[in-house]
This record gives C-alpha cells, structure tokens and sequence, in this order.
C-alpha cells in the first residue's frame, strides 16, 4: 500500500470545518436570544424609528406569505412560494435599497417587492394564473418573477453594465449612483447562469450585488449537495468579496446589504452576501418537507426566529408599547383582507387575451390565429341557450 | 447615384456601422468582436471607432452574452450580439427561448426586448463539426422570436439595420459560406423593402422554388440550369422564416401548380414542413403534384470531406422540381 496521493491544500484547512451554525464569519449584530452586538466592519446606529420600521416590515411580510399560503389551501391560488423564516433576509436586503437600484428577483421575494413599493396583490396573479408577473419592472425598479432558477443573474449583470454606460456608477452623487441586487438561492449557485453572471460582472467590474439567500434546502436537496465549502468562499475565486451575514439578523443583514451596494455604486464592483437562513416551510405549498427532513432542525431553527428577536430587542430597551403592537396587528389584518379580497376580485383573463403581447406589435400570422379563435368561439353563441 | 460593389461580410459591417451612427443605443458584444474584428471580421473596425464600450469582447459563454443583453435591453440598450457559429448558439438556447422570447409577453408588452442575435449559420466551409450547422427551425418555433436570414450582401446591409431597428428579438442568420463569396452592388440610398417580407428574385411559370439563406443562390443556379431545358422556375427568397410572409408564394403557386423547398438544415420538421403545409392548405386546388422538400438529411452534419453529399445542390433540386413534373 502506498500513501494517498497529496494534491493541493486540504480544503478544511482553507476553509475550516464543515460548519452548521454559519461559522465563525457569520456577521451578526442582533443574536437569536435579542442581544445588540457589534461588528468591526459591518455596524448600523439604528434608530428606534429605523428599527420598528423594520420589525413592521418584518411582519408585514410574513402576513403576506401566511395569507397567500391560506389563499392556496382555499383553492384561491394554484401554488405559493413561501418565504417563511426569510423574512429577515429579504427586509435586511430590500431596506438597504436607494429607489434608483435595481432588483432582480426570484419567484420568493415577496419582502423585497413590498420594500420596493410593488402592491403584494400583484404578486398573486402568477401564482392564480391571470397573468405572469403584471407588474411594469421600471415603475417600481423591481424586475419580473424569474422561474428558471439563477436566470436573472444574467440580466442583473447586463443591466448593471448598462448603468455603466449610462454614467450612474462612481460619480460621487449619491442620488445618481445606482447599484443592482440579483437575489438567488442556495440551489441557484449551481446553475451556469450563475456562475457566469458572476464572471461577466467581475470582469467588468460591474455594480452588483450577488445576494444568495441560504436557505439550506433546494426543495429536497441540502446545502450539502450543492457545495463542499461555505458558498460565501466562492467568491474570491471569482475575483470578488463575499460575505457570510446571518440571514435571520435584521440588523446585519441590512448593514452588509449596504455596505455592499455602496461599495458597487462608487464603482468599486460586484461582491456577494450570503444571508444564511433557514426555509422554515415547504418549497412551495406543493411540497411535503417531511419526507425529507428532520423535524429537530426545523425547531431548531424556530429558536433563531428573525421575527421574535427583533420583538424581545425592542421590548427589552423600551423602545415599544402595546400601542405599537395593536397598530401593527390592525395594519397586518388591513393587509390581509387587501389580499383575501383583492385575489378573488382578479379578473380572470379573456381567451382571446392570449394572443396579446407576445411581440411589441400583433403580427399578421398572430392576428389570423386569434381571429380564427374568436369565429370558432362564436359559432357556439346561441347553442346553449 | 454612388454605389458600391461589396461582399456579404462587407455588407453586414456597413450595416452595423451605420446602425451605431444612427443610434447610440445601440452596442455590439461577443467573443472576439473587438480588436479581432469577428472571426469573419463583421464587426472589423468597429470597436475602434466606436470604442470599448460599445463594442464589448466578452468572457467565452453564450448564455452568459444573451443573459446580460437582456439586461441591457431592459435598461433601455439595444444590443446585437454575435453567436460565433450555429453549434455555439444552444449553451444561450436556455435563456433566448425562455428569456428573450417571453419578457415582453410575461410583462404584458410593459417591456420590450430590442435584442438582435447574429447566428453565422450553415455548412460548406469544410469545417470541423459544430461550425456548419442550421438551427433556424428551432427558434422559429419558439413564439416570440422573429427569425429571419440573409442570402445577399445588399440584403445584408439592409436587414441587419433593420433588424437592430425593430423592437423585438430577432434572430439574424447570415450564410457563412456567402460572407466573402459573391459581391452586389449596394446604393445606400435606396428604399429597401420592409424586414419581414418575402421576395420573388427570379420569375418563373412551371414550379416555384422556395428558399433562404445559403441555398437562395443554389435555387438560382437551378432556374438558371432549368431555362437551358426548357422549363421555367420561379425561386422565393423567404428572408423571413418568422413570421413568414406567405402572400407571394401562394401566389406564386397559384400560378405554377408545383413547389420544392429547399434548405440546408434537416427535412424532418425543418421550415420545409411547415412551408409545406400552409402551401397544402392555401393552394390544395392549384397543387398538381406534392410540396417536396429538399434538405439535409435527418443524420448529424458528417465530416466536412462529404458535406457537399449532405448538403442540398443544383442537382438534388433539379431532381425534386423533376419529381413534380411526374404526378
């Protein structure tokens, strides 16, 4: 027997042991039991009014995944991508944002978009199937719902290359300096797309913000199978910094985001956040996580709840009454009966609304199809009377 | 009246410039579409005088090139990017069928994609494999795409500005084997015909020939070889193979009673079915003989030693326009 053949370093010498808790570059500044901590580089003076802000959107958030999950149970909806347990994440993300930067979502998203101002009702209409993503991408900065995982890496890098160009990057005025957010998952990072949108934007250095949401689950598959080192390591390789953030956190998540968007809008670049996080529910509303994982984990998780840490921070220091609180319920159940009642009110498309759109203008070979259409429908008037 | 004599290559060059000059909007990417100028030199010249920005080399991944174009077509760019040959086109197939094709759709006309994809397509040019390939079936079955091809150095120059012009995605196929071969003379001030339009370049009265592309010029030579037996072919460049433009070959077969198709790219599913079937539908009482096709056959695309045996010719057609004469 001869001894194993040595090849290069040793991984966990590189990048240190397997790691189940984010590691030790996990950057937080909230901890699950509510604790302010501080960070070196990565800190925020939060102001009260910031961090109810916070909490509020916090709330609002998951009011409008556990409303639209209900709409599924209640046939309302022909499927939901639930974000339970990310809302931390995608509020830490979607505050961070200036009006002028630009998002390029996944089909979970649901916290970034209501950041961005998009009306949560809107988000309904792919998953009622009246439409595909209604929403005009440019009124509100916030790109239509990507299905094809990692997909819209590409298009958050060509745009960022686009604001180049267009003189909006590295200026100095922080009203005209733009950056992008390209939001995946910790599935996505295996995708090509992905991998090569983080290629084109290191090479030219464009403005954006590879912002991976770990949640640790690509439906039924782990992290694991996904990658052998922590996912914010990858970067480097790329020629850009990542950083690890604890997706749960808030406060961190929001202060990494930052410091990342502002370091691409005065042209310094892309870099990555990996916001580690947990899916606390099912991939969709089609899926049955207990087939898959332990339950242990899941309650585990639920002690690191983003919700309830912020709630213990603000109640410990004062900086909330019960006021606060039924204000917030009266405004998350307002929210919910904008979604209940709007979703059953959304108009069903017509048949002859297919043949819309599929280019700027209807072409002729279009036309005839849906005129076609129309006679065929027509010759049924009047048979069932 | 000033024109010029100019090949196919020279042409879409000519073209491109002049889409740059027109509209600052307008940016070029692709692997080695700079300095290098193409590797059959389109885009020569171009970065230079339009400068690194606008002329952009880019990393070697397809998916990647149509990816960001996207992106830039969403802020508000109009980019034309270069496939470097027809095998490389499909590592992009992922997001040109699902991205391209259906953003202004999903976003309910909201957005638009001004995307123009250069495909230097088909065979003859004894390369090695994957660089003589004809994809062109599969993104005209793709709703959403519009597919059109070139088979000379005027209609180069023209399509190509008109194709950069128009505010859907666009696949631009231009017959490599045609790059540098023949030269026309072009008058840049003339009216060209509108982009998606069929046209008839050779009249005839007995069949009608219906071609695209690289074969444009072998449906040509057929007339040409046909008229010396006595028989008279009408040949149709298609130019545009999505949406087609149908008007001028119904007519045509009208008229003529017999129709073969002929494309470089496989029969089984190929344009030539589809062509087939609205001719079928359109003219079933003027047809005196089957629409017959004439392409690659339904095996991958050999060693270049016998593509001239794959690839449809003179006398492959000659043969089909016969066939029709026997019914």
């Amino acid at each position: 027997m001869s001894d194993p053949v040595s090849f290069g370093p040793d991984l966990a010498d590189v990048f240190g042991p397997s790691q189940s808790d984010g590691g030790p570059d996990l950057v937080q500044l909230l901890t699950p039991e509510g604790e302010r901590v501080h960070h070196p580089e990565f800190d925020h003076d939060f102001s009260a009014e910031e961090l109810r802000g916070l909490y509020r959107d916090m709330v609002l958030t998951r009011r409008i995944d556990v409303e639209a999950t209900a709409l599924q149970r209640h046939g309302e909806l022909g499927i939901w991508a639930q974000l339970l347990g990310q809302e931390a994440a995608q509020i830490g993300a979607g505050r961070a944002l200036r009006p002028q930067d630009y998002v390029f979502p996944t089909y979970r998203e649901h916290g970034v978009a209501y950041c961005k101002g998009v009306d949560p009702l809107r988000l309904l209409g792919l998953f009622r199937g009246v439409d595909q993503g209604g929403w005009d991408p440019n009124e509100n900065n916030f790109g239509l719902y990507t299905i094809v995982i990692g997909a819209q890496t590409l298009h958050a890098t060509g745009y960022a290359m686009g604001m180049q160009r267009d003189g909006v990057v590295g200026t100095g005025d922080p009203e005209r300096d733009a950056a992008v957010i390209a939001h995946f998952g910790d599935g996505a990072s295996s995708q090509g797309d992905v991998n090569e949108a983080f290629i084109f934007a290191a090479s030219y250095n464009a403005p954006v913000v590879f912002f991976c949401q770990n949640n640790q689950w690509a439906i039924s598959e782990p992290i694991e199978r996904q990658t052998r080192i922590p996912l914010y390591q990858r970067a480097l390789g790329f020629g850009f910094p990542g950083i690890r953030v604890d997706g749960n956190d808030v406060l961190a998540t929001y202060a990494v985001t930052k410091a990342a968007l502002q370091r691409a809008r005065e042209g310094n670049g892309p870099s990555f956040v990996e916001a580690y996080t947990y899916r606390m529910g099912a991939h969709t509303t089609t899926d049955d996580p207990t087939r898959y994982r332990l339950n242990d984990e899941l309650e585990h998780w639920k002690l690191k709840d983003p919700i309830e840490r912020l709630k213990v921070y603000l109640r410990r220091n004062g900086l909330v009454d019960q006021e606060f609180f039924d204000d917030l319920d009266a405004e998350a159940k307002e929210l919910g009966h904008h979604l209940r009642e709007g979703c059953k009110a959304l108009p069903d498309p017509k048949p002859l609304d297919q043949f819309g759109y599929v280019f700027s203008e209807m072409t002729d070979e279009i036309a005839a199809q849906r005129d076609e259409f129309a006679a065929y429908l027509a010759s049924f008037e009047g048979s069932h009377s | 009246m000033s024109t010029q004599k100019i090949t196919l290559a020279k042409g879409l060059n000519m073209g491109l410039r002049k889409a740059m000059e027109d509209d600052d909007k307008v940016l070029l990417m692709g692997e080695d579409v700079g300095k290098l100028g193409g590797v059959f030199r389109i885009t020569d010249g171009l970065q230079k005088d339009f400068g690194e920005d606008r002329v952009i080399d880019s990393p070697l991944a397809e998916s990647g090139i149509v990816g960001t174009a996207v992106g830039m077509a969403l802020r508000g760019y109009r980019p034309v990017v270069e496939i470097q040959f027809d095998g490389f086109v499909y590592p992009a197939y992922d997001q040109i069928v699902c991205q391209v094709a259906k953003y202004t759709y999903r976003s309910q006309g909201k957005v638009k994609m001004p995307i123009v994809i250069r495909i230097p397509f088909g065979g003859g040019i004894g390369a090695v494999e994957h660089h003589s390939e004809s994809p062109e079936a599969q993104f005209a079955h793709t709703p959403g795409l519009k597919v059109v091809a070139c088979s000379n150095p005027v209609d180069g120059y023209w399509m190509i500005q008109q194709a950069i012009a128009h505010d859907d995605p666009v696949i631009f196929l231009e017959p490599k084997r045609q790059y540098h071969a023949d030269k026309a003379e072009l008058d840049e001030t003339a009216t060209p015909e509108p982009l998606f339009t069929s046209r008839v370049v050779r009249a005839g009265s007995d069949a009608t020939v219906l071609a695209y592309g690289p074969t444009v010029k072998t449906a040509l030579k057929c007339a040409e070889a046909a008229e010396s037996e006595g028989r008279s072919l009408e040949v149709i460049d298609l130019r545009t193979l999505s949406p087609l433009d149908m008007a001028p070959v119904y007519e045509s077969v009208r008229r003529t009673g017999r129709c073969v198709v002929t494309h470089e790219a496989h029969v089984n599913l190929g344009m030539g079915a589809e062509l087939a079937a609205r001719v079928t539908e359109e003219c079933f009482y003027s047809l005196e003989a089957p629409v017959l096709r004439v392409g690659a056959f339904d095996t991958p695309y050999p060693p270049s030693r016998i593509e001239e045996e794959y690839l449809p010719d003179l006398d492959r057609v000659l043969d089909a326009v016969d066939r029709t004469f026997a019914y």
